[in-house]
């Protein structure tokens, strides 16, 4: 099957899926991106966002904050600090996330370190963006 | 020659014993299941991390502007030793193993003459090490609250090591933990987590030529701090399978040698009580042939 590609999402705590997949459209740090078979090889770091994942069995999609995704040309995983099948994720899961990203924000203010701030501001941007997104 | 009543209550009293010890083993018999699943799961990620991590630390480690946790200071004079043990005792020699090693390993240090300095985690480590060298605790993480261990609990160490990295405090940090072989074995590990070292890690064997998004030293920077919250994870999770590995097994023959020691002092019970009764048989007969 040369249109499909192994796609494995894991999180520190479990492996969420391990799949073959036509296209996956993942939040990469420097804009989103779609990788598909044969795609060039990769390494990108990850922004909080969704992960669209096409298979020939349906698609899913998950919410991922962090981490980093590593592509070859016949497969690709995605190593997730924290995803959530979006199925599962209700108003209050995000509340939590956004009010993480919050708190940290405000510690950073309150250090001097401006790029931190400047991170901790962006996080918190995202988390709100996807809130907005998901219309929940 | 104790009395039989001396002798029951010690056999009611060994028997509940064993009642205990049987429920725990029956108890972290269940808990090793699930904390062995943990562990299990928790490995692809490690692995993969590794993987990755190795790679790029072989194309930026030789230059200057790797990151300080993959170059280290340059200087190895100050070293954290992170013993992480468990909250709970009764679990065999799980918590002294971990502690002697971390007791050698600050003995070998400080007889280099470097400075040590023990960040502890889990409450039995901290009583173990304390007596030797309670001076040089710099810092202890409780873990009794957490009713099931993740990712989040590995984050606040790691953060709390790195800030400690970070502010100078010291030059390199090795964590102390117990690798999960099966029950009957564990193995006390010690891992350096700073400066990273991916030497004995197998890199991506694919030859492949990767774009970095954005540039491979700013991944780099990104991944190292996670690098320490996962092997401080996966220490964690592998400490709790052999936690309960240990206990059941410490258990296991607790049980049995309760058992053992309520045959010995049913027998002795049961002779003291024939005596007692030949004894009260010879006085009758001896009275009777008396008259």
């Amino acid at each position: 099957m040369a249109n499909t590609m192994q796609f494995d999402l894991v999180s520190p705590e479990r492996s969420l899926a391990s799949l073959e997949a036509t296209a996956v459209q993942l939040p990469g740090a420097d804009g989103d991106m779609t990788a598909m078979p044969d795609h060039a090889a990769t390494i990108t770091t990850l922004r909080p966002g969704l992960l669209k994942v096409e298979a020939p069995e349906g698609s899913s999609e998950y919410l991922v904050t962090g981490g980093f995704a590593q592509i070859n040309g016949d497969g690709m995983s995605v190593l997730a600090e924290k995803a959530i099948p979006v199925a599962e994720v209700t108003r209050s899961h995000l509340d939590d996330l956004i009010a993480e990203a919050r708190a940290s924000h405000e510690a950073a203010k309150a250090g001097d370190d401006q790029s931190i701030v400047d991170d901790a501001a962006k996080l918190l941007a995202d988390m709100e963006a996807l809130g907005t997104h998901m219309s929940l | 020659m104790p009395n039989l009543k001396d002798l029951k209550n010690r056999i009611e009293s060994v028997k509940s014993t064993r009642k205990i010890t049987k429920a725990m083993q029956m108890v972290a018999a269940a808990k090793l299941r699930r904390a062995q699943e943990s562990a299990e799961a928790s490995r692809p990620y490690a692995e993969r991390f590794n993987a990755v991590m190795a790679g790029l630390a072989a194309s930026v480690g030789g230059s200057d502007s790797a990151p300080k946790l993959l170059r280290g200071t340059g200087s190895d004079e100050v070293h954290l030793l992170v013993v992480m043990t468990a909250e709970r005792g009764l679990c065999g020699g799980f918590n002294s193993n971990i502690a002697k090693l971390a007791r050698a390993k600050a003995y070998e240090l400080k007889a280099k003459g470097k400075t040590v300095k023990i960040l502890t985690v889990g409450k039995k480590g901290r009583d173990a090490i304390k007596r030797d060298y309670g001076d040089l605790f710099v810092g202890h993480v409780d873990l009794s609250e957490v009713k099931r261990l993740g990712y989040t609990n590995a984050q606040d160490i790691a953060k709390d090591v790195l800030s400690r990295f970070d502010a100078g405090e010291f030059d390199v940090a090795t964590i102390f933990y117990s690798k999960f072989v099966n029950v009957v074995s564990q193995i006390p590990t010690a891992q350096q987590i700073i400066p990273a070292s991916f030497e004995d890690i197998e890199g991506d064997d694919s030859g492949a030529i990767f774009d970095y998004e954005p540039s491979e030293e700013a991944i780099l920077a990104d991944l190292l701090p996670k690098g320490v919250a996962t092997a401080i994870f996966s220490g964690l999770l592998e400490n709790g399978a052999s936690e309960q590995g240990a206990r059941m097994s410490a258990m296991d023959n607790a049980t049995r040698n309760a058992g053992e020691m309520i045959d010995k002092l049913t027998i002795q019970f049961n002779r003291s009580r024939q005596a007692v009764i030949t004894n009260e048989l010879i006085e009758i007969i001896s009275g009777a042939e008396a008259l």
